[in-house]
């Protein structure tokens, strides 16, 4: 994506250059999502973090905000850490479910399409916080199974309700996906006399993984975008933690830059997934 | 014989829909309350969030760098934080900083609970709308463009009457997603204790202890609240429709 300059030479004709892309010809994505963004970023976030602090000057007395944001990286990095790993366990879990409802939402047997469907359709349709509730107020603390106890603590709970939706997203990624695989693939298949399991693992399936990935990747960022949810059922994520060390402060001057500090994360572990993203999509999209 | 029974209990209607919403006077008028107030909740975050997303898009064609890349870095970062943490930080971040002087001489905010989650669910949308719309307008012809150029259009009369009306067109089906998505994070006003449905259903199960059957009748008014949406979305799109285009 270099610009060469255009080297005024005899006999120059612009045909005989191989293919270059002019930068307003390039997606508006790669423009916005470009070093001056990300700059411009880190330069507000800096301006909030460091005004605040010459501010204090005045009044020595008092700690400075960013000893105060220090002190609680610890902290806050081990909530954020938990928001990681019940992100990687729902995505995990709700990507083996989601795989499978989207196989079935493509079966031959109309009964197996149909309730593939609707059960789709409607955690695809059901708003996140909703099926929080509903995990975290309907499955038992607890269930017993052959005489073993199985604890079922909150943030496992919180895990499996954020998965359902995962679940429903991936279904639909999936069914998109197989559906865009050429039927020739499928006829060839059987007339090699493949079964129909052994075409669905062994020659759709896996064309299907390089057709989903920045979807799967888009979804996953979605989902870590979701964690914070979980807070407002009672689990101790870095949300919780944040709202207890602001408390614990209790100074009002703190809010925003505590606020701001918390959004940088997310930023920082979300925002080089969308540019992968970004780049997949455009490495795999069709060319017309 | 036992399993028949258990499962006749599961079927029972009452287990699934049992109305207390709609047998109770009180709940129904407190229900029908919450309704209402996600219907405004999302008819206005829709609204705003769809005026972000052209005029975002609009500066993002704009020739002024400065006006890009700001456009770019709001974009990047609503996409990339969670919507929760941003109506956190309106709410209690901004809206704590936010004051005024009351009546009675106390400080009082300025922006209420309802207008801090109508902004900041506007702000997380539109930023999405901004993309959409922003693809939408990449998707018209260069040539169609250029025509109108020729025919001797300013650049705000192309953008209004050339450019938008195909961009809205090419982006519906992905508005559509999105908007439906809004509707469902209406639900976070929950966390700042706006009275929508969520924040309704969960006082009227603490206090009847009806959880199941609340839960219930909770999902089916999302999903019958999204099932309207998609449905105007698609009515939409079809009296839109230029004849040649599509299907």
């Amino acid at each position: 994506m270099t610009m060469r300059p255009n080297a005024p030479v005899r006999g120059h004709m612009p045909v005989l250059l191989p293919m270059r892309i002019r930068a307003d010809a390039l997606p508006m994505a790669d423009r916005m999502f470009n070093v001056w963004t990300a700059a411009a970023l880190v330069l507000a976030l800096a301006a909030v973090l460091i005004a605040p602090a010459f501010a204090q000057d005045a009044a020595p007395e008092k700690r400075s905000i960013i000893a105060i944001l220090l002190e609680w990286t610890p902290t806050l990095a081990g909530g954020f850490g938990f928001n990681v790993l019940i992100s990687i366990l729902s995505m995990a879990i709700g990507t083996i479910l989601g795989v499978g409802l989207g196989v079935l939402q493509v079966s031959p047997i109309r009964p197996i399409r149909s309730v593939a469907w609707l059960i789709t359709q409607f955690f695809r349709n059901s708003p996140w916080l909703v099926l929080l509730f509903y995990c975290i107020l309907l499955i038992p603390f607890q269930i017993e199974i052959f005489g073993t106890k199985i604890p079922f603590p909150g943030w496992i709970k919180a895990v499996i309700g954020l998965s359902l939706p995962v679940m429903a997203y991936m279904s639909e990624y999936m069914r998109g996906a197989i559906l865009s695989i050429p039927t020739g693939q499928w006829e060839s298949a059987e007339s090699l006399g493949f079964s129909r399991g052994q075409i669905m693992t062994g020659i759709i399936l896996p064309q299907t993984v390089k057709r989903v990935l920045p979807s799967w990747m888009n979804l996953y960022a979605v989902l870590t975008m979701a964690t914070p949810l979980v807070s407002i059922i009672g689990v101790s994520d870095v949300m919780a933690l944040t709202r207890a060390a602001l408390s614990a402060e209790g100074r009002v001057d703190l809010l925003i830059p505590m606020y701001l500090y918390i959004l940088s994360w997310f930023f920082i572990y979300c925002y080089p997934i969308s540019a992968v993203t970004r780049l997949l999509e455009r490495k795999y999209s069709v060319k017309l | 014989m036992e399993f028949a029974n258990t499962l006749i209990d599961w079927l029972r209607p009452d287990w699934f829909l049992n109305l207390v919403v709609i047998s109770d006077d009180y709940n129904r008028g407190r229900y029908l309350a919450g309704l209402w107030m996600t219907v405004k909740l999302s008819v206005l975050s829709i609204f705003f969030s769809l005026i972000i997303g052209i005029l975002g898009a609009a500066v993002q064609g704009a020739p002024s760098r400065a006006l890009r890349v700001l456009v770019g870095a709001f974009v990047a970062f609503f996409r990339n934080t969670p919507p929760l943490v941003q109506l956190y930080f309106f709410y209690f971040a901004i809206g704590t900083v936010l004051r005024i002087t009351g009546e009675n001489g106390l400080p009082q905010p300025l922006v209420s609970n309802f207008g801090w989650a109508v902004i900041a669910l506007s702000l997380f949308a539109g930023a999405l709308n901004v993309e959409i719309f922003r693809a939408g307008v990449e998707a018209v012809p260069r040539s169609t463009v250029e025509a109108a150029e020729a025919l001797g259009y300013t650049r705000l009369q192309i953008y209004r009457d050339i450019v938008l009306p195909l961009a809205i067109r090419i982006s519906l089906p992905a508005l559509g997603t999105n908007l439906v998505n809004l509707v469902k994070t209406t639900t976070l006003a929950y966390a700042i204790a706006v009275p929508e449905l969520l924040y309704i259903s969960a006082q009227i199960w603490s206090e009847d202890l009806n959880v199941r059957e609340m839960m219930n009748v909770l999902l089916v008014s999302y999903v019958g609240l999204v099932a309207i949406l998609v449905w105007v979305l698609h009515r939409w799109e079809k009296t839109l429709r230029i004849p040649g285009y599509g299907e």
